[in-house]
């Protein structure tokens, strides 16, 4: 009896946030969809952005990403390889650095926003811009990339290491040309999810790269991002929620296309480990 | 890196620190920025409200659905269930905002207006933490030896006590790590409060008045804030890294002491 | 071997070595497992007997841990294992689907190769299942618990400190407590599955020594790699061995047959450590 109403009461919770996840979907299919077209994602706002597409939108969101990709993915392989592979797992610095990692990964985005504001756009000079709104976003991806790509190194198979070792390779090229290639599905994993926080995020774009809906000319210009298109929309302009649902769609889209990806990738990788039979 | 995010956070906010009685920020309730008074208590309180709401509400739902897809669903729904679960953790915030004002808020308003309000923030960014109560529950009971069930089954006890006095006690530290975790993510989170939760600022009172948490506070004047009043801002924005740090180390320390964990 | 006694009464020690009568307490009809479509285990046929404690050996894959896991339907917990044959007890085909499961792991208990104590205090690791089994009186589950201490000879070591966390224990006393926690429950059979294999040679020695000390009492069945031990404590013994990828079982006797006269060539090059 009490087993019975026990499993009833999971049952019950499991149900409870699939209908949510449901209405949820439901309620921006509701509007958006009707306002989703061809032509929505290939024109310029109008109207504050109650009418026409979204293109420079998305442009401007490309942009932030590009600039996003460029910074924080050499310094965080960088971090990561020197955290693998050229210091020792339980080395002072290296454990001070983890714990920065961790503790970053959980500071809120709102204060990177912060950060960014008072360090790119303002002590740095670059004002509201595509520029300081990816930096941003940079910092804020890095400590969970970083930590991605450090636990992705260490579980390639420590045997290669060595074997590289007694070919009488420099270490610097080892990681190069084998354990970097081993750990790339981790590695793209990691960063793939990064783009997906990165794309998802808005407050920390608010007021770095502002809020500018035209056709950004250079990085050096303020864009409009997706995520806060679709705030500003909801929050500062009456009558713009269905352009607003249509938005949040392709958000999610864009979300779901990157995490759907990134799981692949770590499947494929799991699956392949098995194979190699060095799981662990 | 971290050191230098805090360093300017900090001289951010120096101004107001040092020329203020800093004592005041998070005891004096009136948040009048234009007459210089900038009482964070009202909204640091709201914080904190909606964030418990949230972690009331996703805590135990949460774990259940972890239960559920480790322990009782059928396999070809336990994929699925996750997958959808999966697909609820990587829910853009903003998109939750614009759900819950779009939905549900014209819901609420029609027995209680405003309809933004402070239960709503807490119901929303409920929806947003519950996938990380669940995917960090989840891991903790997979990582436990499968022993355990074993023995369980072996001694004739029922699934539900075997859940409830075995295996929930055994990943217990990974698990409230987990909720930590997702309280601080709530803590931290501004674009659902800022949508939803009225942005209003006033000493909470009841479940339905609308607030303003700290972090909708920054979003929302950070854009035309200038000297103190920017300074202020920095320093609720401390105020927000430190309490989230906090709870971080706890959960990283109740984690890495735990056997199991 | 000294023959026969007068059978024996539960929860009564008999002489050790003593055997019981041969009365079958479980007996298996043409029992065979399989993994999805892998046959593990084929057509297997022995009673196991009330009182005596019944070793089986063999190598390593041969399907030992599989038969037993069959008979307390452990295996329903393997994805993609099927069984089939008979094994009854108290006149009962176990392997029936409609079976209660709870009652029939309640009789026939198990111990596993890993001591597995739940990461709770030793206290609540007995009373669990006591309250299980609808016992909520204080006194009794203290007095059960005494008594069940006692006779796996943890009591002197543990009774000023039931509320440590089992985990805690050293391996040979988890595997104690593990033992305990399987007799509150007053089952009629043991089933262990290599008690001694995760425990060093002093702890092993202990658990042996209680193991023999259950002669009697409980119908024990116990898989062991070490055929040393099997010949310490055994009175029936049963050799399993690969053929032709399938596991059989070879020979099934009184132990003392079965090491000192081995009917099966297989039998006796592998007591005689010839062969696995």
């Amino acid at each position: 009896m009490a087993e019975r109403l026990f499993q009833a009461g999971i049952w019950c919770a499991a149900l409870l946030v699939l209908m949510v996840l449901f209405w949820l979907v439901q309620g921006l299919l509701d509007q958006g969809l009707a306002k989703l077209s061809v032509d929505f994602l290939f024109s310029q706002p109008q109207n504050a952005g109650r009418d026409g597409g979204i293109s420079s939108i998305l442009v401007a969101t490309l942009l932030i990403l590009a600039v996003t990709l460029l910074v924080a993915l050499p310094l965080g392989l960088a971090s990561a390889v020197w955290l693998a592979e050229f210091t020792a797992t339980h080395n002072f610095w290296a454990r001070k650095v983890r714990l920065a990692l961790d503790v970053m990964a959980g500071v809120p985005s709102i204060v990177f926003g912060l950060f960014g504001y008072a360090f790119f756009s303002l002590f740095l000079g670059m004002g509201f811009s595509i520029l300081s709104g990816g930096l941003t976003l940079a910092c804020m991806i890095l400590p969970v990339f970083i930590r991605t790509c450090e636990i992705g190194l260490r579980s390639v198979n420590n045997s290669w290491r060595q074997g590289a070792a007694a070919l009488g390779m420099p270490k610097i090229k080892a990681v190069w040309f084998i354990l970097l290639p081993a750990a790339l599905p981790a590695i793209s994993a990691g960063l793939i999810l990064g783009i997906g926080r990165a794309t998802a995020e808005t407050a920390a774009l608010m007021f770095t790269s502002g809020y500018v809906d035209r056709m950004p000319g250079s990085v050096m210009d303020s864009g409009r991002a997706l995520s806060v298109h679709i705030y500003d929309l909801s929050m500062n302009v009456t009558g713009g929620d269905a352009a607003a649902q249509a938005s949040a769609l392709i958000l999610l889209m864009i979300i779901m296309v990157l995490n759907m990806l990134a799981y692949a990738i770590t499947d494929l990788w799991l699956g392949r480990r098995v194979l190699n039979g060095f799981a662990n | 890196m971290l050191a230098l995010i805090i360093a300017v956070i900090i001289i951010g906010a120096w101004p107001a620190l040092s020329s203020h009685d800093s004592i005041a920020f998070i005891t004096d309730k009136s948040w009048y920025p234009l007459e210089g008074q900038f009482g964070m208590l009202s909204m640091l309180l709201a914080s904190v409200l909606v964030m418990i709401i949230a972690i009331l509400l996703a805590a135990p739902i949460g774990i259940m659905c972890a239960i559920f897809i480790a322990y009782i669903a059928p396999a070809r729904i336990q994929k699925g269930y996750r997958f959808a679960i999966a697909l609820l953790a990587g829910m853009p915030s903003v998109v939750l905002g614009l759900w819950g004002l779009t939905v549900l808020v014209p819901l609420i308003n029609k027995w209680s207006p405003p309809g933004q309000s402070l239960l709503l923030a807490g119901i929303v960014l409920c929806i947003m933490i519950l996938p990380t109560v669940t995917l960090t529950s989840l891991a903790a009971f997979k990582s436990l030896p499968e022993t355990l069930q074993h023995a369980t089954s072996a001694l004739g006890i029922r699934q539900h006590v075997q859940i409830v006095n075995v295996l929930i006690p055994a990943a217990s530290a990974a698990i409230i790590s987990g909720v930590l975790l997702a309280m601080a993510r709530a803590l931290g989170e501004t674009m659902v409060v800022l949508m939803v939760a009225g942005n209003v600022v006033q000493f909470p009172t009841g479940l339905l008045e609308p607030v303003r948490t700290l972090t909708a506070n920054i979003a929302l004047e950070m854009a035309y804030a200038t000297d103190l009043h920017r300074a202020s801002l920095f320093v609720s924005g401390l105020i927000l890294t430190v309490l989230v740090l906090v709870m971080m180390l706890i959960a990283s320390k109740i984690k890495s002491d735990n056997h199991y964990g | 071997m000294a023959l026969q006694t007068k059978g024996f009464t539960l929860g009564q020690l008999t002489e050790a070595k003593t055997c019981c009568e041969p009365i079958p307490h479980l007996s298996v009809h043409n029992l065979s497992v399989k993994y999805q479509h892998k046959t593990v285990l084929e057509n297997v046929n022995l009673d196991i007997y009330k009182g005596c404690i019944t070793a089986l050996i063999g190598p390593s894959g041969c399907g030992k841990t599989s038969f037993l896991s069959t008979l307390n339907r452990m295996t329903d917990m393997i994805a993609g294992a099927s069984v089939s044959g008979k094994v009854l007890f108290h006149d009962d085909n176990i392997l029936n689907q409609p079976i209660d499961l709870l009652t029939l792991r309640r009789q026939i208990g198990m111990i596993f190769q890993k001591p597995n104590p739940f990461p709770l205090s030793i206290y609540r690791n007995l009373a669990l299942p006591l309250r299980e089994i609808g016992i909520k009186d204080k006194q009794l589950i203290d007095y059960k618990i005494e008594t069940v201490l006692k006779d796996v000879g943890l009591w002197q070591e543990v009774h000023h400190q039931l509320d440590m966390t089992a985990t805690k224990l050293s391996g040979g006393q988890q595997q104690r407590l593990c033992i305990a926690r399987a007799l509150v429950l007053e089952p009629e059979i043991l089933l262990m599955d290599e008690p001694c294999s995760a425990l060093d040679p002093i702890s092993s020695a202990v658990v042996e020594d209680l193991i023999v000390s259950l002669r009697g009492r409980y119908t024990v069945v116990i898989v062991t790699h070490n055929l040393a031990q099997a010949k310490r404590v055994a009175n029936y013994a049963g050799f399993f061995w690969m053929q032709e990828r399938v596991g059989k079982l070879v020979e099934f006797g009184r132990s003392q047959h079965l090491f000192d006269q081995p009917q099966n060539e297989l039998t006796a090059a592998f007591v005689n450590g010839r062969k696995g």
